[in-house]
């Protein structure tokens, strides 16, 4: 290739270039060959560990709940758990590490990859984790005797959209926290509020009135609607909360682009 | 276009600090260019205002003939930049490391595996290459880092501080690894605060102190200019030293504290009278160390 060959290839470089998020994916996917059998662990452990806790313990308590059995209830309910485990704590964790000890955020933008295309590289990974991940409840509860669906071949989609926003909420929170101990404020204060309202473990029908507004806006709400209608039969509000995923996906990536822009440019 | 780089006039402030205050440097195609300066002179944030990652708060920078910041990922592009710290992926092997780069670095992917072991060859790193980055020594990462920087084959390499903290071998292997760029052909940037590095690897310095260029030319240019040929050493007691100091800059000598003794500079042109005065010396050549701490004020570590 010529120089002036590469100068013309180099003004073709588009402001999203597939080749940044493929390089920014490649290094995902070389760290998750090391790390698969601990994240693959407790995605399928931990949700089991809800189904027989809950299932067990509460559901021998309460027979049927909105008109579903128990089991059935809960095992739709916890894959938006399991969503909200593997993209917030990535987000937070994975971005923070590799943004202030090892530097690797600054190692790529030094390559043709800007911040918004290593926002959405990384996103686009931890969504496809979801995607995944989100499935493992859906097949514990199966085992459990959750009858199985063609609907439940919605479920990677609809983890991988709420994957995708909760993702990138992760990120745009570790580029606010001072410190990765800061953290702390965030798990509490927002993630166990917004994963136990959500209509995980009960519906949130039961709730005093302005807690039911408020879990309007908690994404975790609508995809738990939506895995459990898309397993149960839809209906035509899914598409609201599908577009409120939606929405939820497109505010987080405008504030995670703009605060790590924000971080590793100065 | 002749110009690799082009800085005019930049100025970056951090706060009440101002890392780089008025900066013009041009660096033509083909040479290598050591950016000489002590620590905190803004070596490092010329190099981050090169690739886009800091915009200067004032003046224009052309990176192969597109502007930075607004073109700066084509820029990007075409250069490898290897950084002061270690940014590699520890827990990555070498060849994955490199390969998340050629990636990055848009290599096409027919070519991907050759430019990957082209790197590696070039870090002799070949039999290393499945190995986690982790358990390598110093002096491998180091090389690393340079290979992962030239995997696409850049036209502009920037260099920050290549050689900082490690031990002279280390140095040496380094030094070959980065004169071997040179003799190809490939542009380069090299920030440094050692002298020799300086003297045996740049074609060109540009002596930086307190954000802006104070002095440039060939090492033997501004050692002629800044130093002049010939130095003459006095060593005795600290009064005695003080009093030749005092006695050399009054005839309008440039002096300077070389350890336990002052080295008078631009000896060769020492007025009789004076060197009856200062007594006997010990002549030596002017180096570029000579003139760096006569432009930077700072002593050599």
């Amino acid at each position: 290739m010529s120089l002036a060959d590469a100068s013309r290839s180099a003004r073709r470089l588009r402001w999203m270039e597939m080749s940044a998020l493929a390089g920014v994916l490649t290094h995902d996917v070389a760290l998750f060959r090391r790390h698969w059998p601990s994240t693959t662990f407790s995605a399928v452990v931990e949700p089991t560990i809800y189904l027989l806790a809950f299932g067990f313990g509460f559901g021998s308590l309460v027979g049927a709940v909105a008109g579903y059995d128990y089991i059935d209830f809960l095992g739709t309910g916890v894959v938006a758990t399991a969503v909200l485990f593997t993209s917030a704590f990535a987000g937070m964790f994975q971005t923070f590490i590799r943004r202030i000890y090892q530097r690797t955020y600054d190692a790529m933008l030094a390559a043709p990859v800007d911040p918004h295309e290593l926002v959405t590289g990384e996103a686009l990974w931890i969504a496809a984790k979801s995607g995944v991940y989100g499935c493992a409840p859906l097949l514990v509860a199966v085992g459990f005797g959750l009858d199985p669906a063609v609907g439940m071949l919605l479920v990677p989609l609809i983890s991988f959209v709420t994957g995708f926003g909760f993702g990138l909420f992760g990120i745009w929170m570790s580029a606010i926290s001072p410190s990765i101990d800061s953290f702390n404020y965030i798990i509490s204060a927002v993630i166990t509020p917004l994963f136990l309202v959500a209509g995980t473990f009960f519906p949130i029908d039961n709730l005093p009135a302005f807690a039911q507004y408020a879990s309007q806006l908690n994404p975790l709400y609508h995809c738990v609607e939506l895995v459990r209608h898309a397993v149960f039969g839809l209906r035509s509000a899914d598409l609201w909360h599908l577009a409120a995923l939606l929405i939820f996906a497109l505010l987080m990536w405008l504030l995670a682009v703009s605060r790590m822009r924000a971080r590793l440019i100065s | 276009m002749h110009t690799a780089i082009a800085i005019k006039g930049a100025v970056k402030r951090y706060k009440a600090v101002t890392a780089v205050d008025g900066l013009d440097l041009e660096v033509p195609n083909g040479i290598c260019l050591g950016l000489l300066g002590p620590n905190g002179a803004g070596k490092s944030t010329t190099m981050r205002l090169l690739t886009g990652q800091t915009h200067a708060d004032e003046g224009t920078i052309e990176v192969l003939g597109f502007r930075v910041p607004a073109e700066s990922k084509q820029a990007r592009a075409l250069m490898g930049v290897v950084p002061q710290l270690d940014n590699l992926d520890a827990e990555l092997t070498v060849r994955e490391n490199l390969k998340v780069f050629a990636r990055l670095y848009r290599v096409p992917a027919s070519g991907r595996r050759d430019a990957v072991d082209r790197a590696l060859r070039r870090a002799q790193l070949t039999e290393r290459a499945a190995e986690k980055t982790e358990n390598l020594s110093g002096g491998m990462r180091r090389r690393l880092l340079i290979a992962r920087g030239l995997v696409h084959q850049p036209r502009l390499v920037l260099l920050d501080e290549p050689t900082v903290g490690l031990d002279p071998q280390v140095r040496q292997e380094l030094w070959a690894l980065i004169d071997q760029l040179r003799s190809e052909g490939v542009t380069t940037l090299m920030s440094t605060h050692y002298i020799e590095e300086a003297e045996r690897l740049a074609d060109d310095v540009a002596v930086m102190s307190d954000g802006r260029v104070v002095a440039r030319g060939s090492p033997a240019t501004l050692i002629g200019a800044h130093a002049g040929r010939t130095a003459t050493e006095y060593y005795g007691p600290p009064p005695q030293l003080a009093k030749i100091e005092r006695h050399a800059q009054a005839a309008g000598m440039p002096t300077r504290r070389t350890g336990p003794s002052v080295s008078v500079l631009r000896a060769e042109e020492m007025p009789p009278s004076l060197a009856d005065v200062l007594g006997e010396g010990v002549h030596r050549a002017t180096n570029l160390e000579d003139v760096f701490v006569t432009l930077t004020g700072e002593e050599v570590a």
